[in-house]
């Protein structure tokens, strides 16, 4: 391959089989050569939330959508079936069984093939979720990064 | 077929397959043979779909024990 093709994609969902879905393509993508970005913006933001303590939001309000989110990719409900979570942990148990990644593992393979993963400021700012809360190794940005990695992509998806 | 290396990728599902080939290929000189098991029935399409989109060759698929064998060159 001449130039490296590149693949764009924004994760707006915070939903478990969603976000398998888009590290699922987003890891074949960089398997298959691609230069792969990852936009993670309003809900998709909560599956980059690290393990353990967390310094939290600041405000009320913040604090209430604290406890409403997913504290991290272990915690996602799934966007059917999800039946109070009983569901999400059904869809787990099945997926450890037939050997497919957790989400976790999808995001440290993620890491290790090189996708740039890149957290939306503003909805960090929205939902007061710090840096500090986030994993490591990823960058934070607005519209106008997606947009500049967009237009050089190959295609782009919103997942 | 004689190999230069083996991936074994039995057991795992969709991406990994391709993910593990990837490195594999990756870690290799160019004209080897990489040898590929894996028993995920998308392989069969998913495997000759990455060599055409990295433009290495795809040589040739068989039966094994209770898996299935893809051949790959390195281009």
């Amino acid at each position: 391959m001449s130039e490296q093709e590149k693949l764009s994609i924004i994760v707006f969902s915070g939903e478990l089989d969603k976000a398998l879905a888009t590290m699922n393509i987003a890891t074949g993508a960089a398997a298959s050569g691609m230069e792969v970005t990852l936009f993670f913006t309003f809900w998709g933001v909560s599956m980059l939330k690290k393990k353990g303590p967390k310094k939290g939001a600041s405000t009320i309000l913040g604090k209430m959508f604290d406890k409403m989110l997913p504290g991290g990719p272990d915690k996602l409900p799934l966007s059917n079936l999800n039946m109070g979570g009983m569901g999400s942990k059904m869809m787990r148990k099945q997926m450890k069984s037939k050997k497919v990644q957790s989400l976790p593992e999808f995001l440290e393979l993620a890491q290790e093939l090189d996708i740039k993963m890149v957290a939306c400021t503003m909805s960090m700012d929205v939902m007061e979720i710090p840096k500090e809360d986030l994993i490591d190794g990823i960058e934070y940005g607005g519209v106008a990064a997606f947009l500049n990695e967009a237009s050089e992509s190959k295609f782009s998806l919103f997942i | 077929m004689k190999a230069d290396t083996t991936v074994d990728a039995v057991g795992l599902l969709c991406p990994m397959p391709i993910v593990k080939l990837s490195k594999g290929v990756k870690a290799m000189e160019s004209g080897q043979v990489l040898e590929l098991l894996a028993d995920d029935a998308g392989a069969d399409s998913d495997v000759p779909a990455w060599c055409k989109k990295t433009g290495n060759e795809f040589i040739s698929s068989e039966e094994g024990d209770g898996c299935k064998k893809y051949y790959i060159r390195k281009s």
